[in-house]
């Protein structure tokens, strides 16, 4: 079982083998660019929104070895990678979450990834509907929350009040009730359904960041050269942390790691960035060689094209992007200002 | 869309010889074109036949120990017992493959990717323009034509090269210009004395091609640059975009869409491509650095 | 490419593709002082660093522009053929040549003195401007054409 767990000042997802592993009555607090933990003055166990880490590190690993070779002779034999790994259960897997992984399982599975495709079938997942919202998310705007409606075995609100605390289960799966066996439970009252959909609704009325998402495909395809683009360079420093904490983000690399004798060999995959300098390197130079080709790359993929190969968004709204951005870059924001129309005299200030 | 690119699809994932792993191949024999460019002939290891291919499409071709880098096939499709491929060395894994000697093993997976759209070529004039290296992903289709020479119209061929000894395929060149109803024309950038051709860009030489720019296909590979002023030059012409088809190149790891690297606007290179309508990459080919 | 013959197979000033936008009283000003040239392979048709004192229209052939470097072979950095026109330098200061032309092919051309062509222009800027305006294209072309060669578009 994987979840939340306190280390090393964020909510971050490990393995989880008792209560106290849990961050009961930690939150976090995050902005653009700023990310820091604070105590609750209840004793919630969800009581924060999301930390660095999406479940995608379980699902598709950084580091993953796709196979083994061996010299055979002239020749060579190779082993493909057999996925031996234990079934994950995931606690605390939010609506924006469900939502990522959605969106993944179409990339993965558009792809014919095994790998993926195992781990998740596999994978339990325990929801948690979000008590608050957080600092830099909308997933309002991006319809894919806040709250849990559909795919998982097991959703939990967290329900306190001055004299209860207490979790409504929604069971969403034959594997879900499963797991439900030998817990004690009592049916859910009309009142305890209330509340907890009152939770979920403050939360969505509470959300304080917006992105209309509305014909935002064709305004970053349409828009190459908008001068945005050059703003928003300046300030990126192309550090790849976006693409690491984006749930969504799949880019990859693949490596040949020979032994020193070079009788074996072994092929590895692990998470790559279109923000690195050598991602789209082609006959000795890079297609994308400034920072402005690389963020418009992203963005528009990201909010763009990916809706071209994968007929969805690729952004849930999770505000990782945001809040761990060393600058605070807010794509948020970056949207809001390609879809300004651009006055003649703006477009030359910002050339210039 | 973007997958709904050009008709001749993607090979099954799932097919035989489609799996992710790289299969061993021996390399037959490895025949020097030009200075920096071979032609390797590969045999399937077991013996037997390899996978079909379409034109246009590429392998993966692998270097125990080295790694794999993605290469056109240009063989014939009606050889079925051996596997083409023309290498230029350019970076670590060409230079070791443009070394192998005959007997030494090379590991293949594929094909990958979309092909030339000859069925679309039928009954119509044929235009192809190659530029330097771009002659191989070209040549199993020019293959095609010639068997199949009553299929089509016109068949007009456009080859352009740095010099007269970076051309390959030469003494084919002449077989082919041999042929009657097929027009092959040579152009290169610089040339010495001995040189008794055209020298100049490819574009330079469509004015003496004879085709109907209604009734025409047009097949481009080569540098980015050379494809776009040429399929400028076809639709100043009166060649309708979408029936100019190019071969994008992008940097490639894993060839089956998943990795992220060959991305080009909406497109993957690998799987989108590598052959796409002029008509419909157009607008992302005069962006710069997508 | 429209073949300039006339039935008794010499080719005729006026069908050269050059001219067919030109004004007709120019064309026509310009035929009457045009000479017929013919080149065997191998000849010189302009030598760099001669004054330049001719237009050239080449009718059939293939002429090749080349570079003259010390202690470097030549080199041929275009070839011009039929209904293509060969030698403006004439229009621009020092006047003189800055290329090699030679004949690759057995080559026919018309050839017409600088010196009267000039002078026809100069005479009615009209003509004069239609002819500049005309020929702008073909060097551009030309320039765009050595500007992509140097970008190695047949290269990687």
């Amino acid at each position: 079982m994987v979840g939340p767990t306190v280390r090393d000042g964020a909510i971050v997802y490990g393995e989880i083998r008792e209560d106290s592993d849990l961050p009961t009555g930690w939150r976090d607090r995050q902005e653009a660019g700023k990310y820091r933990l604070e105590r609750r003055t209840d004793k919630a166990l969800f009581g924060y929104n999301v930390g660095p880490h999406g479940w995608k590190k379980y699902l598709f690993p950084s580091r993953e070895r796709l196979w083994t070779g061996a010299r055979t002779g002239t020749s060579f034999a190779i082993e493909p990678e057999k996925d031996e790994g234990p079934p994950f259960a995931f606690l605390g897997v939010r609506a924006c979450e469900m939502a990522a992984m959605d969106v993944s399982d179409k990339v993965f599975g558009k792809a014919g990834d095994p790998g993926y495709r195992e781990r998740r079938r596999k994978a339990l997942r325990i929801a948690v509907q979000c008590g608050q919202a957080g600092g830099t998310c909308f997933c309002v705007s991006m319809g894919s929350g806040p709250a849990v409606r559909a795919g998982h075995d097991l959703a939990l609100t967290e329900i306190l009040t001055p004299h209860r605390h207490y979790f409504l289960v929604e069971v969403g799966s034959a594997e879900g009730a499963e797991v439900l066996a030998g817990v004690p439970l009592s049916p859910a009252t009309p009142s305890d359904s209330a509340s907890a959909e009152a939770i979920v609704a403050k939360t969505a009325t509470s959300m304080e960041r917006t992105m209309n998402p509305v014909g935002l495909r064709d305004l970053l395809v349409n828009n190459p050269e908008h001068p945005r683009w050059e703003i928003v360079a300046r300030r990126c420093l192309s550090c790849t942390n976006c693409t690491m904490a984006c749930p969504t983000c799949f880019c990859n690399t693949t490596e040949e790691v020979p032994e020193l004798s070079g009788e074996k060999v072994e092929r590895w995959r692990r998470w790559d960035s279109c923000f690195n300098s050598g991602f789209s390197a082609l006959h000795g130079t890079s297609v994308r060689a400034s920072t402005k080709s690389r963020y418009r790359q992203w963005l528009t993929h990201k909010l763009g094209t990916w809706h071209d190969q994968f007929g969805m968004s690729g952004c849930v709204g999770c505000g990782r992007c945001i809040t761990w951005c060393p600058v605070g870059i807010d794509l948020t924001e970056e949207v809001a200002a390609i879809r300004t129309p651009v006055a003649p005299t703006q477009s030359a200030e910002a050339k210039a | 869309m973007a997958t709904d690119a050009v008709p001749f699809a993607a090979a099954d994932a799932s097919a035989p010889g489609q799996s992710l792993v790289p299969v061993p191949y021996v390399v037959r024999s490895l025949t020097r074109e030009t200075a920096d460019t071979v032609t390797l002939v590969l045999d399937p290891d077991n013996g037997g036949e390899r996978p079909r291919f379409q034109p246009g499409q590429f392998n993966m071709l692998y270097v125990f120990g080295v790694g794999e880098a993605a290469i056109s096939i240009c063989g014939d499709l009606e050889q079925r017992d051996r596997l083409v491929h023309t290498v230029r060395s350019a970076g670590k894994i060409s230079q070791a493959l443009s070394e192998m000697a005959p007997g030494s093993t090379v590991g293949v997976r594929g094909p990958y990717g979309t092909g030339w759209p000859l069925d679309k070529a039928v009954g119509k004039d044929v235009v192809i323009v190659a530029g330097g290296l771009g002659l191989p992903p070209l040549r199993p289709a020019i293959y095609d034509l010639v068997r199949h020479r009553d299929r089509y119209g016109r068949i007009e061929i456009i080859y352009g090269a740095r010099s007269p000894k970076d051309l390959v395929y030469y003494s084919e060149i002449q077989t082919w210009r041999a042929r009657p109803g097929l027009r092959f024309q040579t152009t290169v950038d610089t040339a010495g004395r001995d040189w008794y051709g055209d020298v100049g860009l490819v574009t330079a030489r469509l004015p003496d091609a004879r085709f109907d720019p209604a009734n025409t296909v047009a097949f481009l590979c080569g540098p980015e640059i050379m494809m776009r002023l040429t399929a400028q030059a076809l639709e100043t012409r009166g060649v309708p975009p979408a029936a100019i088809y190019v071969s994008l190149e992008r940097n490639m790891k894993c060839a089956v869409g998943i990795c992220g690297h060959c991305q080009f606007g909406p497109e993957f290179v690998c799987r989108d491509g590598p052959v796409f309508s002029y008509g419909e990459v157009r607008r992302f080919m005069t962006v710069r650095e997508v | 490419m429209t073949k300039s013959h006339t039935t008794t197979g010499a080719p005729r000033f006026a069908d050269h593709p050059f001219v067919q936008e030109l004004p007709a009283s120019l064309v026509a000003a310009m035929g009457r002082v045009a000479v017929e040239r013919t080149y065997a392979t191998g000849d010189i048709l302009l030598r760099e660093g001669e004054p330049a004192r001719e237009f050239l229209l080449v009718v059939s052939g293939k002429v090749a522009l080349e570079a003259v470097m010390p202690a470097r072979p030549r080199l041929t950095i275009q070839t011009v053929g039929p209904g293509e026109v060969v030698g403006w330098s004439w229009l621009t200061p020092p006047h003189r040549w800055r290329l090699d032309a030679r004949a690759v092919k057995p080559t026919q051309a018309f050839s017409i003195d600088s010196e009267i062509l000039r002078t026809l222009l100069d005479e009615d800027p009209a003509n004069g401007y239609r002819f500049l305006l005309h020929l702008l294209p073909f060097i551009a072309q030309r320039l765009e054409n050595t500007q992509f060669q140097l970008l190695d578009v047949h290269g990687d």
